[in-house]
């Protein structure tokens, strides 16, 4: 699937600008791109780094375990594979968390925590585990209470009620991570038998 | 309630950062050492992510630049105008997936020109708020670990996507 969407993003862009006669745009575009990756991991290494070291010691202290402790009902529907008691289950406690309450700077080092947990307990090490596809699925589709970029754009552009599109996101972002959960079961089913 | 929430998320790591080296030094952990240990993989983790990355926005890059968006809003307006989709928003709703900052330019302008309180405007900002760069995620997190075998995670992440777009036109036409 990743291979078909990345195969017609490339083509349909080409070919729609060679058809616009602007092909030289697509050398250009392709350098960006890469620039901005490279850029991007980068810039991560100064969170991440920061991250595993107060992860680190959370585990160490047991409280990463703790607050796998306190969710355990509920993980343990969602995450079936993974040990109840497993380091995995409280970093994706920490990374869902920070995503709620819109912690991007968080969020993602948690993430990339909660995947390293995860891929040791994969054993199939260049595909992604049931696991790991729930957590990507909770991931994108998480409640969100705070959307804080756009109400400050909204601001921005003189809204006399930023806050009000508060509580249609929190609806919007509850309904899909509940429809993500069930597609989610569904999919795990179906894809089962395929590995 | 808002408010609470606000003040809620500014608190949260200051509070973290705080009560995690605490509790550790009570159980007697090492803190510092062992912030250190932890902190080693971070610069392993950070640059393992680069092949998927430069390869993931190097396609998005090329579709963003090459106009290949017009064509598609023009495909396929009608067909999401009999679901009640506006076509002014197809462009934020086909870039959201792929470009956390392109969306959010797109959703800007929208709001400049109808107005942040317009249900345009309204609509926009649900949908910039409420939905994920799920290739983004995908990419970065899959990479992180090496992972190239996504399986199901992109078809439910376009599902997830699909249904919060869906569900932030019905609930803006429903409130507003």
């Amino acid at each position: 699937m990743v291979n078909i969407v990345w195969l017609l993003l490339m083509v349909f862009g080409i070919t729609v600008a060679a058809a616009n006669g602007n092909i030289e745009i697509v050398t250009i575009a392709a350098l960006q791109g890469a620039n901005d990756a490279v850029k991007i991991s980068l810039s991560l290494i100064a969170i991440i780094t920061f991250w595993l070291g107060i992860m680190k010691l959370a585990e160490e202290a047991g409280l990463v375990r703790a607050l796998a402790w306190l969710v355990r009902p509920l993980m343990r529907f969602l995450f079936p594979s993974v040990p109840k008691d497993h380091p995995a289950m409280g970093a994706i406690v920490m990374n869902l968390s920070a995503n709620i309450l819109g912690l991007g700077n968080a969020a993602t080092p948690m993430g990339l925590i909660a995947m390293r947990e995860l891929q040791k307990l994969n054993r199939n090490s260049d595909t992604a585990s049931d696991a790991m596809c729930t957590f990507l699925g909770l991931n994108t589709a998480c409640i969100t209470l705070i959307p804080t970029t756009i109400i400050g754009i909204r601001l921005l552009y003189g809204s006399t009620d930023p806050t009000a599109i508060v509580g249609p996101t929190i609806m919007a972002t509850a309904f899909s991570m509940f429809v993500a959960i069930m597609v989610d079961r569904l999919l795990r089913l179906i894809y089962s038998g395929r590995r | 309630m808002f408010e609470i929430i606000a003040e809620l998320s500014r608190w949260a790591i200051p509070v973290i950062l705080l009560v995690v080296p605490l509790v550790a030094m009570m159980r007697g952990v090492k803190v510092y050492e062992t912030f250190v240990d932890g902190a080693e993989a971070g610069f392993a983790t950070a640059i393992k992510t680069i092949p998927y990355l430069v390869a993931m926005l190097v396609a998005i890059s090329i579709f963003r630049a090459s106009g290949a968006m017009e064509v598609l809003v023009t495909a396929l307006s009608p067909v999401l105008n009999y679901v009640g989709l506006p076509a002014e928003v197809l462009p934020h709703a086909v870039m959201r997936p792929l470009s956390g900052g392109a969306a959010l330019g797109i959703a800007s302008d929208i709001i400049k020109t109808h107005g942040p309180d317009s249900f345009l405007g309204r609509l926009v900002s649900t949908m910039q708020g409420s939905c994920d760069t799920t290739f983004y995620v995908l990419t970065l997190y899959f990479g992180s670990v090496g992972i190239r075998k996504y399986r199901y995670s992109v078809i439910l992440g376009l599902v997830a996507d699909l249904t919060t777009l869906m569900a932030s036109v019905f609930i803006i036409r429903m409130l507003f």
